[in-house]
């Protein structure tokens, strides 16, 4: 089948404003999009950039805006597209050029959670012990490959790029309810704060673009829950 | 336009209505105020109620007073019942269903004057 890709592009050195682009490509219906992409700059111009790495779903990289949502272009198929793509890089990020972004403050709100584990108390001769059900608690926040499809989903985060965003809330989760981690009154002071989790409106965009199928809303919800029951 | 699914027309519903609602909260509160300009001003000013456009602006009110409240309450429990995240889109359509049982009659009875 043939496929009519329409491609928002944007070369900051020569272009004033973002411009679209259609190519007309050969596809499979079981090709993913990436294969599509791959074959754009591989044979008809060379010139398109974007993010990929592993191809298959587990770096997060090439998290874009496919037909209105965000998706993995390397896990959604041609199939479930129709025969006109539009492809856009990630909202609410500055574009770096065409559907690569500066990714610099989603990291920078990532770090500000303390996304790894705190314990200062002497460790055990053995592991922490954990039992299933205290895995259990945060076993879905463990999925994350920082794609940043769900921050990028959220109208509070285009409105306000300061909010902390769905991801950093996820990571911080994943420690937070850790049976093993010290250090959530740490996290959850920056959860509390004017542009934490109280930013959430509750819209489910991020929730329904996680490529990973983390329920992300129900994370934040966890967290919201939890400062209002353990801290006032 | 980013599409978004149950949760993101939710929310922009809530917004709307909300505004509206809060707008019309202001003219009330302009047009209790005139009392105080006596019964004359107050009396011209709220016979433009009276006007049937008013009477279907106030249809509009209605829906938008029991959106927001509906909605709210799917709000409420997405906040406070632990699997009301997992059950949102449900929660949604079923509040759009008591919507039009609850708005059909209330437009009805209100518009009915209008008519004879
Ligand atoms: S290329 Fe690694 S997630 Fe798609």
């Amino acid at each position: 089948m043939q496929v009519r890709v329409r491609i928002r592009r944007y070369d900051p050195a020569q272009d004033q404003r973002p411009r679209y682009q259609e190519y007309v490509v050969d596809a499979e219906p079981e090709d993913r999009l990436l294969d599509v992409l791959n074959r754009i700059k591989w044979e008809i111009d060379g010139t398109l950039t974007f993010r990929r790495s592993c191809a298959h779903g587990v770096c997060g990289s090439d998290a874009m805006l496919i037909n209105g949502v965000n998706r993995l272009a390397c896990k959604v198929l041609v199939r479930d597209l129709g025969s006109t793509i539009t492809v856009e890089p990630l909202r609410g990020f500055p574009v770096v050029k065409d559907l690569v972004v500066d990714m610099t403050g989603f990291f920078k709100a990532y770090r500000a959670v303390k996304p790894w584990l705190i314990n200062d108390e002497t460790p055990p001769p053995t592991e922490r012990l954990q039992s299933p059900s205290e895995r259990e608690r945060f076993d879905d926040t463990t999925k994350c490959i920082l794609c940043a499809s769900c921050t990028t989903s959220c109208p509070s985060f285009w409105s306000n790029p300061e909010y902390i965003g769905p991801a950093a809330i996820v990571n911080a989760h994943r420690f937070i309810f850790d049976s093993r981690d010290r250090g959530a009154a740490e996290r959850l002071d920056v959860l509390n704060s004017r542009e934490g989790v109280w930013r959430c409106r509750t819209i489910f965009n991020c929730t329904d673009a996680c490529p990973r199928g983390i329920e992300v809303t129900r994370a934040i919800q966890d967290v919201k829950r939890l400062l209002l029951t353990e801290r006032v | 336009m980013y599409r978004g699914r149950e949760g993101m027309l939710s929310w922009m519903l809530h917004r709307v209505t909300g505004v509206g609602v809060l707008l019309f909260l202001l003219m009330h509160i302009v047009d209790t105020f005139l009392v105080g300009f006596g019964p004359e001003v107050y009396n011209t000013v709220l016979a433009i109620y009276k006007t049937p456009f008013m009477r279907v602006m106030e249809v509009f009110l209605v829906a938008a007073v029991l959106y927001h409240a509906l909605n709210g309450l799917r709000v409420i429990l997405v906040d406070f019942w632990s699997a009301g995240t997992r059950y949102q889109q449900q929660m949604f359509w079923a509040e759009m269903v008591l919507f039009v049982v609850l708005f059909i009659p209330a437009a009805y009875f209100m518009l009915k004057p209008l008519f004879g």
